[in-house]
């Protein structure tokens, strides 16, 4: 355990295979993020970004392979699961905030049950959180009332909320009218600023140019491209690549 | 809108043949199958107030309602929770727990309820009994007297028929009330309890803060309608002699052969509860719709 905190990486991805039946959605994928960096996932539909994102968390538990967070090797056990989860924070396509909350209910409940908070540091907490995604005065708002942009913000506070020392996004501007993907880009900005480690699976290229340290792309469950956004663009190793580059870009 | 088609009129339009229609319209949507129930109602009112027999049918049996309340209000109440408990045992993983849930649900599902009930107070509750009895025997040769002396202390005719009754009726209901609860728990969409999973919340946890409060809302009109039919199928434990209102106008019938007077009296009072929920049911109903 000692070796995976020394050289700094805060997720470190072993030879992982995910099967569903006989549906082969990841390959042995190998990748390292160290802490404070900012990775793109992009790839065509169906090579198994998602899936791999939601390995990192254990929502999908890996047919083999390892995953380790912050030192920890992830595992099925729940005590540690739960322990661990409370670090990684996930943002959804469909947002998944919870309908009978209100804005506020939803960035505190987790804080009270998971993190034994007080109701007043909660609350306060929340709205500082609410504040930096741009909505406070919507906090007592129910999610039916709120559009999918402000949905995806409270959704982002919720996460923030619990202080998680890694984001997930799972295509978290892809449900979105385009008018509204600007407000939620801005707020990762912001966050991938800030120093957050976040693992991000989206097709905004304009995103990944900003604050991308890496650019990943997968293909049938394995990466066949790691590299920064700049050489990307300019000097892409794979066919594969510039087709899937010229498919994104002239859609 | 939907409520008052006239409204999107405007009034200038209104002709004499739109006005007919209107009406007839509005005489084949009236709701008379109500007003009848009501008229039905008001004679039998209007009866018990007036006709000496009546009366006195009335009075024999109106002794029995309590009987009939209570048991139908602790039996619901126990098969709530019986319900939810074998509900959550449908969904869950756990492989004990999840057989156990089904085996119960389709025991009772397979018997008549009838003979559900015959069997759980003439043979389920004394083994039951007798098997307590055992068990503190046994807790008595270990020298834990304190708690084998109340172990065996039960008897079999210390549970009174009346008890045996709720605890047929819930059970027989906890079956029917958990499908209604797995239903309204797989009617969440899977994104809430990865949501809170993620949020590193338990299964427990996420299941009480998150999943039930919204699964529970969805089928609070199906738990109505379940419990509207218990108060109906009360009625099956006078079988036990329990007291219950079906029991003593069947005990007022064949001491009086006032068969008419007594079973119209006893039809009238269960259609005045059972509607008076189904009002209730329906108010609930449409105030949760109208918060969507």
């Amino acid at each position: 355990m000692s070796e995976m905190s020394e050289n700094g990486d805060i997720i470190v991805i072993k030879n992982l295979h995910k099967h569903f039946g006989n549906v082969k959605a990841l390959n042995g994928i190998n990748l390292n993020v160290a802490q404070g960096k900012v990775v793109v996932v992009i790839g065509p539909s169906g090579s198994g970004k998602s899936t791999m994102l939601r390995c990192i968390n254990f929502l999908e538990t890996p047919t083999s392979g390892e995953i380790w967070v912050d030192g920890h090797l992830m595992t099925n056990h729940p005590k540690q699961l739960n322990a661990i989860r409370t670090e990684i924070g996930m943002v959804f396509q469909l947002f998944n905030l919870f309908p009978h909350l209100t804005a506020l209910e939803n960035v505190t409940l987790a804080q009270r049950v998971v993190r034994h908070r007080s109701i007043e540091e909660a609350k306060e907490i929340a709205m500082k959180q609410l504040r930096k995604v741009g909505i406070p005065e919507k906090a007592d708002v129910y999610p039916m009332q709120l559009s999918g942009g402000q949905q995806q913000r409270v959704a982002i506070a919720r996460a923030l909320a619990m202080n998680p020392k890694i984001m997930l996004f799972d295509e978290p501007t892809s449900a979105l009218d385009p008018e509204m993907i600007r407000e939620v880009l801005d707020v990762m900005l912001d966050l991938a600023k800030e120093g957050m480690t976040m693992v991000v699976v989206s097709h905004e290229m304009g995103f990944a140019r900003a604050a991308a340290d890496r650019i990943i792309l997968l293909d049938h469950g394995i990466i066949i491209e790691d590299t920064t956004p700049e050489l990307l663009f300019t000097a892409p190793k794979h066919e594969r690549t510039k087709l899937f580059l010229s498919q994104i870009l002239h859609k | 809108m939907a409520d008052n088609p006239s409204i999107s009129i405007a009034p200038e339009s209104i002709s004499l043949e739109a006005l007919k229609e209107q009406r007839g319209k509005r005489l084949t949507q009236f709701p008379w199958w109500f007003l009848t129930m009501i008229l039905i109602a008001i004679w039998a009112a209007y009866s018990i107030y007036t006709r000496e027999n009546y009366r006195a049918a009335f009075e024999f049996i109106k002794a029995g309602l309590g009987v009939t309340i209570i048991t139908s209000l602790i039996s619901y109440g126990i098969a709530l929770l019986l319900g939810l408990l074998a509900g959550l045992g449908r969904i869950s993983g756990n492989v004990l727990f999840n057989n156990l849930a089904t085996l119960y649900i389709e025991l009772v599902r397979g018997i008549p309820m009838l003979v559900l009930i015959f069997f759980i107070a003439l043979v389920g509750v004394p083994i039951a009994v007798d098997g307590m009895n055992s068990l503190g025997a046994w807790l008595n040769t270990l020298g834990l007297t304190a708690l084998g002396g109340i172990l065996t202390s039960f008897t079999n005719q210390a549970v009174a028929m009346n008890v045996r009754a709720i605890i047929a009726l819930a059970i027989t209901y906890g079956a029917f009330l958990a499908e209604i609860f797995r239903a309204g728990i797989q009617s969440i969409g899977r994104g809430q309890m990865e949501a809170a999973r993620s949020l590193g919340m338990s299964y427990g946890q996420a299941m009480r803060h998150i999943i039930l409060p919204q699964a529970i809302r969805n089928v609070l009109p199906a738990l109505g309608n379940d419990f509207v039919a218990m108060v109906k199928d009360s009625s099956l434990v006078s079988v036990l002699a329990v007291r219950d209102i079906t029991q003593v106008a069947r005990l007022y019938a064949g001491s009086t052969f006032r068969f008419r007077e007594a079973y119209i009296t006893l039809s009238v009072l269960y259609l005045t509860m059972t509607v008076a929920l189904s009002l209730v049911v329906q108010f609930v109903e449409r105030r949760l719709r109208r918060h969507e």
